[in-house]
């Protein structure tokens, strides 16, 4: 049987507050058990929430920047469910009334394509503590740290057709909330979790299939095989005639295989109601405004402008947009190079290079922009030439100093005077008198080939310095004597 | 609306109330007759009328984004029936 | 029967007529003799109240005290008290030793006033009879064979029998006006988010909410000076200014507008306690008032409407209490459901646990709209009644209960029975609106509580006019006789 795969996410980015959604308690990465925690995320009798207006801000910026209706009255609901890392007894969340409600997002597809996703919702919500199941004399710890701190939940529409699609889609996500700066992307810390929902039907249906629920698969890679290992597991059900059971499931990426999480079944009645420790959350239509405004340039509009602005092919701007931090260096190196086609090819190659070499963040580049620029203007000016930027770019790495510097201190500056390049060819054609013989019987388009054993020579000579643009056609002209 | 035993089993279980059988059966009837109480707001026509959550209407203040709190882990960890290690313990968690 | 004037006791500790420690002493001595038969404190803290007392005395002293410096005092157990423990008369909460402290006592010790000690109460705020505390029921005064009102029951009591010279109380459907009705003294329950709800172990929190319990309405003046007002920790706490509330007290009731709602005079109400509502009301008109019939045609509703509401909100409130953090954990749970299960089978009373249950069937798949969207529909319907009942009169006045104090143990195994005895209070709580209940007489040698009700933050009002009530009257301080036995 030919089957299409429907596929929806539910994608939870932990935003980037100070502190958490309804306490002043910091919201870090790595603390302590249990330090990061007020009488509110311990669910104390008798603490009551008050609602971080950043929180909100961050939503509202995303839903702009997912064409969405903001919801100018939302209202907070609590979950209630008993799970030892849910303090309270309930999740307050959204239900009836989120913050962001319909929109979508077209996401650009790896053959260039676009693909228009549906935006169901995004809704506010704290996060639960976390269960530590190393042995405790055969109980489990409870460590609170991440109680209340705050996700957007964001919802699509069932609308993505393959794995493909779906990373696709997660990408795009990714890559706005980081460039929002409302989320910092980290899926290995968590800070960015997807569920995702798998149901196939026969093509050409319309009736969706039954579908589970594959909980927190946490690297792009992973949401790949989970969808490939799930649909596999489904199509095999269906083709045996069997039917696919509603559920959540676990991906476990050491057996590439999806598993039932029977205890998350247990309780499904989550009794939803308003919470009354909180109000409606009402906004004007001048907050919401305003945040547009101020909303920065999105991956997609900046691609578009790099191409327009900088001529840069569209795989190019891809690359150079898919991050904000990215995206920025580039700018500021173009800025202080003067050359868009020299600065792109670099930041997305020696650079990247070393950075993935090193393990590093760009941000965290030990070379900065303006000075990987200054870098590529000598090249630019013919002061050095590309392989002795290499070996400068790694010597600035090391933080010998800048490009200027580093010329000067050792004398790398390119021998550009053509006297002194001719007469150091003269002395290498003396020297070799069987290869230019050789060079001169043979056929013109064999004597490009040649070429490089001169020109090794004359870098061997030069250090390096020789610039080749000069050197090529007074070594042809020479050399033909 | 009377309930049967096994409802009451039920909501017991979603309200994680361990219950014998002679405490079901006698909820079974202090819980019905709360009900038949309640049965009477059905003989009001609210068609059209939005529930009211809160009395004053008012809607929810924003808090500033600020880090308020101090660490107070071990005040809160005394009240605890179990600890170790700076975390509370509670028979194993399956997933 | 010690002095519970706090105006007059002020004057004195500043005069140095008395010390702190003096009255204090006094108070403890008095919680000494009578606790122990009425049993309305759970704990008594009388090192810290001396202690608390002498540095009052060093600030009276000093000049540095705070308006209610000296005034011992004492809290319904279910406000957090940092560093003491806070029961809310639940076995679930045993030991439990909050390390923070609630907005309502921090206001009170900030005022300078000394806490005896925490009251007792039925579980959880949960009755209206006190006899639901796991540390034992309270009894009234005024006859020790009926019940003191709940839930605020230890609070009226310690009041009523001279151990405190005011308290604090909640009410979530009546209960603080009904043990002040049962036990003769005046309580006010503020408009909702008028005083804080931070540090206060939740009952029904759109419901919910604190007040003074205390001897007389400048009594009540004095402590809500110190509580009311807005708390940044509350979301639900009313930005809305507040006022001196002794500033008005005295201001005359010519040309006051009383409605007498027919509903509170119906089927139901024993006839001495429709009498002493009646003579009062005549007071009033003598003191310059008019009087005009009203109707708030959905009353009968808030009954319905609140047990579904206030369990509804009880049943996620007391989630919490999982035996996890805090509270009571069972022996040897033999996994984590057995855990949760035993702990708070265990640790709640059957009374709590039943209203745990109607309110997590009410919130449940199939039965939510059916239920809590349709009470809380009603509740609107209730609230307009209030609404177009004060858009036509300044106040509102009826009985709180529809007796007077009933016997212990008379209504324990019918609950319903028992959750008709709040007919006159829960739509006050269902519409937010402040109510008082003041001392108006007598019905069977028990005592009977007007009720006054007000608009949206009139406080100053009501106190106002039960103020002028009790300058007019001595029911207030009309005291039991407590002699041995009684």
């Amino acid at each position: 049987m030919n089957w299409e795969i429907v596929i929806g996410l539910e994608i939870h980015a932990q935003l980037s507050t100070q502190s958490k959604l309804f306490s002043g308690a910091p919201v870090s990465f790595g603390a302590e058990a249990n330090t990061q925690t007020t009488l509110v995320d311990l669910g104390m009798p008798g603490a009551l929430p008050v609602f971080n207006k950043e929180a909100l801000r961050m939503a509202v910026m995303f839903g702009h920047a997912v064409n969405a209706d903001i919801g100018m009255t939302s209202v907070f609901a609590r979950k209630n469910y008993f799970y030892p890392d849910l303090p309270k007894g309930y999740q307050t969340s959204q239900m009836d009334d989120p913050i962001v409600g319909i929109g979508h997002l077209d996401v650009t597809l790896e053959d260039g394509t676009t693909k228009r996703v549906g935006i169901t919702r995004a809704h506010l919500e704290e996060d639960a503590g976390k269960s530590l199941h190393e042995d405790f004399h055969g109980m489990s710890g409870i460590d609170l740290n991440r109680s209340s701190t705050p996700l957007l939940e964001i919802v699509s529409e069932p609308d993505i057709r393959s794995a493909k699609e779906a990373v696709a889609y997660v990408k795009m996500i990714h890559s706005i909330v980081t460039y929002l700066g409302i989320c910092d992307g980290n899926m290995a810390e968590g800070s960015m979790r997807c569920d995702v929902n798998i149901s196939l039907r026969p093509k050409g249906q319309e009736e969706f299939g039954t579908r589970t629920e594959i909980k927190n698969v946490n690297s792009f890679r992973f949401i790949e095989k989970a969808i490939h290992t799930e649909v596999e597991r489904q199509a095999d059900i269906l083709e045996d005639g069997g039917k696919i059971t509603q559920e959540t499931r676990l991906y476990d990426p050491d057996k590439d295989e999806t598993r039932s999480m029977r205890s998350k079944e247990d309780a499904n009645d989550y009794r939803y109601f308003p919470c009354p420790d909180l109000l409606p959350v009402v906004l004007t239509q001048e907050y919401v405004d305003e945040i547009k405004a101020s909303l920065p340039e999105l991956p997609t509009q900046k691609a578009a402008r790099f191409i327009s602005e900088y001529k840069l092919s569209e795989y190019d701007a891809g690359v150079l947009s898919s991050s904000r931090p990215m995206a920025d260096y580039f700018e500021k190196v173009n800025k202080s190079a003067g050359d868009t086609k020299l600065s792109a090819n670099w930041v997305m190659g020696e650079l990247s290079k070393l950075l993935n070499q090193n393990q590093l963040d760009i941000n965290d580049s030990p070379v900065d922009a303006n000075n990987l620029g200054l870098l590529l203007a000598r090249i630019k000016d013919n002061t050095i030439n590309g392989k002795t930027a290499k070996d400068i770019l790694a010597d600035m790495w090391n933080g010998e100093g800048s490009a200027d510097e580093i010329i000067e201190k050792k004398g790398l500056k390119q021998v550009t005077d053509t006297g002194a390049i001719e007469a150091m060819i003269q002395e290498i054609i003396v020297a070799n008198p069987a290869q230019v013989e050789q060079f001169r019987a043979a056929e013109a388009d064999k004597q490009k080939k040649m070429m490089g054993f001169f020109m090794g020579q004359i870098m061997k000579a030069s250090q390096g310095k020789a610039n080749p643009g000069i050197v090529t056609p007074i070594l042809m002209k020479l050399l033909k004597g | 609306m009377s309930l049967d035993k096994q409802d009451v089993q039920k909501i017991a279980h979603l309200a994680r109330l361990a219950l014998t059988e002679e405490d079901a059966s006698q909820y079974q009837s202090s819980l019905s007759s709360v009900l038949e109480l309640v049965e009477q707001m059905q003989s009001v026509d609210t068609d059209g009328i939005e529930p009211l959550s809160n009395p004053l209407e008012m809607t929810q203040r924003l808090r500033a984004d600020e880090v308020t709190e101090e660490n107070r882990r071990e005040a809160f960890l005394a009240n605890a029936p179990s600890t170790e290690a700076g975390l509370f313990l509670v028979p194993k968690v399956i997933d | 029967m010690l002095e519970q004037n706090i105006s007059s006791l002020v004057q004195k500790l500043r005069n140095k007529e008395i010390t702190s420690v003096e009255l204090t002493q006094s108070y403890l001595d008095k919680i000494k003799e009578l606790n122990p038969s009425l049993n309305s404190y759970i704990t008594v803290r009388s090192e810290s109240a001396l202690a608390a007392a002498q540095k009052a005395d060093e600030a009276i002293q000093a000049g540095t005290a705070g308006p209610l410096a000296g005034i011992p005092i004492a809290h319904k157990d279910l406000f957090c008290t940092n560093g003491i423990k806070t029961t809310c008369a639940s076995k679930m909460l045993n030991n439990f030793i909050p390390p923070y402290e609630s907005t309502v006592t921090a206001r009170l010790e900030q005022a300078g006033a000394i806490m005896l000690g925490k009251t007792n109460m039925d579980e959880f705020a949960m009755g209206s009879s006190n006899e639901n505390s796991h540390y034992g029921l309270v009894k009234n005064p005024w006859n020790t064979d009926l019940v003191p009102g709940g839930s605020s029951g230890g609070s009226a009591v310690a009041v009523a029998a001279g151990m405190a010279v005011a308290t604090t109380g909640t009410d979530t459907g009546g209960s603080i006006r009904q043990p002040a009705s049962f036990c003769g003294i005046t309580g006010l329950k503020p408009t909702y988010g008028r005083v804080s709800r931070f540090g206060m172990i939740a009952y029904a929190s759109s419901l919910d909410q604190a007040g003074p319990m205390a001897r007389s309405a400048e009594d009540c003046a004095h402590l809500m000076n110190a509580i009311a007002g807005f708390d940044p920790q509350d979301s639900t706490s009313a930005e809305v200014d507040t006022q001196d509330y002794l500033a008005d007290l005295n201001k005359p009731l010519t040309g006051l507008k009383i409605g007498l709602p027919k509903e509170y005079f119906g089927e139901g109400l024993e006839q001495g306690v429709a009498d002493a509502i009646r003579e009062a009301v005549k007071e009033f008109e003598k003191l310059g008032a008019s009087v005009i019939d009203i109707s708030l045609p959905n009353l009968k509703l808030s009954i319905p409407a609140y047990y579904v509401i206030a369990p509804s909100e009880a049943s996620s409130n007391l989630s919490r209490f999982d035996g996890v953090r805090y509270g009571h954990r069972c022996d040897e749970p033999k996994d984590l459901l057995d855990m949760y299960m035993r702990s708070r089978a265990e640790g709640f009373s059957k009374e709590v646990q039943k209203r745990i249950m109607v309110g997590t069937y009410a919130l449940s798949e199939g039965y939510y709209d059916a239920y809590y969207l349709k009470a809380q529909r009603i509740r609107r319907l209730i609230k307009q009644d209030f609404v177009n009942a004060l858009n036509e009169v300044d106040v509102i006045m009826g009985p709180v209960a529809p007796s007077t104090a009933f016997a212990i143990g008379s209504k324990t195994d019918d609950p319903v029975a028992m959750y008709l005895e709040d007919i006159y209070t829960l739509s006050v709580n269902l519409a937010g609106i402040p109510a008082m209940s003041v001392p108006a007489g007598f019905s069977n040698k028990m005592p009977v509580g007007l009720q006054i009700m007000g608009n949206y933050f009139a406080e100053s009002k009501l106190l106002n006019i039960a103020h002028q009530f009790q300058q007019a009257t001595d029911w207030h301080l009309q005291t039991p006789s407590m002699e041995k036995g009684a």
